[in-house]
């Protein structure tokens, strides 16, 4: 189980998370929506230690992540795959490399088993036979497919998406958020993606948390946000631009 | 623009901050060095760019030292010191000072531009995020090896550089200022000592580690996108051949007592 509690972040004079609190149950996807700059990548950086936080924690299983020496930090970190917004694949590396590189430099497996479950990972995502191609090679969803398979490659029991379909055409955002929900459900996962795109929301939320001002302001499950009668988040989910959220 | 940085923009509080992190960087690189045989791969790749990706530079800039070297030499020598010194003081002054200072500053160019840019680029797009994320220290991955390789490749580029020097002013000593082969030989090996030598090779390995420190702390602190990279790149550089030449300054009172 993850739970973070009253998270707090600034960078300089930007408030960016002012007590955020959420308990994710294990084999949970839930789903945090919000504008673009309201702190929901910062808050997923929180959950793998990638940042941390001016005051608050992130407990997982019980254990602060922020309590954590380095050595288990990394061994905490092997329990967690993250889809960056942007793949962040190595472009200097081939998609086998990038897929592999946990694997080899991480979980130092041997090349045999790493070649074999790079195999499996690339035809989960449906891009078997791609190894040899560099990320320059291949377009957008393919790169965002690529860089899920990465995610899982070490198996992990807790997945973060941040923004898993931005940039790509609805089709292939379509296909993105069936792979999520087929890889949550195929590895059991608990899983935290960010996002504002409500088509993606619905289809792979089992809850959704909207944040707003730095806060978490509504949780419920996808039914529940679709019949709620806060402003704010009717706003959001209708996206429109009149109503209490500024449009600028 | 107001907020517009600048290579040379440093406040006491940021040149405090960076020294700090200049030295939380060294510390984890120190402590990564036990992953040494585990990242030799790496660290092999990183001394094929560095080492032999310079070698023309490093020839091309050096044969050019030496012979303007014996050129300037042999002006300031006139009419006041016996010519035969020529190849004596060349030899102490490419030895000392101008074999590792110049291809130190000619690579803090190449070498700490080159790592600052990739690993700039590998912030602002995450891939060093990613990194960490799949528990992989970057430190041990990326600036263990980039350190090492610095530290083993400038000494050598460096002896490459004092022999091709040496062989420019031999050249320009002989067939423009006149000079017999035997007379610049024996003015060089009057004045040769072995630990000059040494001494230089010593200030190139201070050097290296400067060159890769840079570049690395450069780019992993990179900000923003195509903008932060330049700027983290110019810094890198910039960074690097002024704290050459301050450790120049450093290491000489130390090495060669008068």
């Amino acid at each position: 189980m993850i739970r973070i509690e009253n998270l707090h972040k600034r960078f300089g004079d930007l408030v960016v998370l002012e007590g955020v609190d959420l308990e994710i149950e294990s084999g949970q996807s839930v789903v945090i929506i919000g504008r673009s700059g309201c702190g929901k990548s910062v808050l997923l950086k929180h959950v793998v230690g990638l940042l941390s936080p001016d005051k608050g924690n992130v407990i997982v299983d019980g254990l602060s992540i922020f309590d954590f020496s380095r050595k288990e930090l990394m061994q905490y970190r092997r329990r967690v795959g993250v889809l960056f917004q942007f793949g962040a694949l190595f472009d200097s590396m081939t998609v086998g490399e990038n897929i592999g590189f946990c694997l080899k430099e991480s979980l130092r497996m041997k090349s045999a088993e790493i070649k074999e479950k790079v195999g499996e990972k690339l035809s989960l995502v449906g891009l078997s036979g791609i190894e040899e191609k560099m990320p320059a090679e291949i377009s957008g969803g393919m790169k965002k497919r690529v860089a899920l398979a990465r995610a899982i490659a070490a198996e992990p029991d807790i997945l973060l998406y941040d923004e898993p379909t931005t940039g790509l055409d609805p089709i292939t955002a379509d296909r993105i958020n069936e792979l999520i929900v087929d890889v949550n459900k195929k590895l059991g996962v608990t899983s935290i993606a960010v996002t504002h795109d409500m088509a993606s929301v619905y289809k792979i939320a089992d809850r959704i948390v909207m944040l707003y001002d730095g806060k978490g302001i509504c949780d419920g499950t996808p039914e529940e946000i679709k019949s709620t009668d806060n402003p704010v988040v009717r706003q959001f989910i209708n996206g429109s631009s009149i109503g209490p959220i500024s449009a600028q | 623009m107001d907020d517009q940085r600048s290579a040379f923009d440093i406040g006491p509080a940021t040149l405090i901050s960076g020294l700090g992190r200049i030295t939380l960087m060294l510390w984890r690189t120190l402590i990564s060095l036990r992953f040494f045989f585990v990242s030799l791969r790496l660290i092999i790749t990183q001394m094929y760019y560095m080492g032999v990706k310079s070698i023309w530079l490093v020839a091309v800039t050096s044969i050019f030292t030496g012979g303007v070297s014996a050129w300037q030499a042999a002006y300031q020598f006139k009419d006041y010191v016996p010519v035969r010194y020529l190849g004596g003081a060349v030899g102490k002054a490419v030895l000392i000072e101008l074999g590792p200072v110049l291809t130190a500053l000619v690579l803090a160019g190449r070498i700490s531009a080159g790592i600052a840019a990739e690993l700039g680029s590998m912030r602002v797009t995450e891939q060093i995020d990613a990194m960490e994320s799949m528990a992989v220290d970057p430190v041990r991955y990326l600036v263990m090896p980039r350190f090492i390789a610095g530290i083993v490749m400038l000494p050598v580029l460096t002896m490459l550089a004092d022999f091709i020097a040496m062989f420019g002013a031999y050249i320009v000593s002989v067939r423009m200022v006149g000079m017999e082969t035997e007379t610049f030989m024996n003015g060089f090996k009057q004045f040769f000592q072995l630990s000059d030598f040494f001494a230089g090779l010593a200030k190139s390995c201070g050097f290296g580690a400067i060159i890769s420190v840079m570049g690395c702390y450069h780019g992993f602190h990179a900000t923003g996108g195509a903008e932060g990279v330049g700027l983290s790149t110019t810094q890198a550089v910039v960074s690097a051949a002024v704290l050459i030449l301050v450790a120049d300054f450093i290491m000489a009172t130390f090495l060669f007592q008068i």
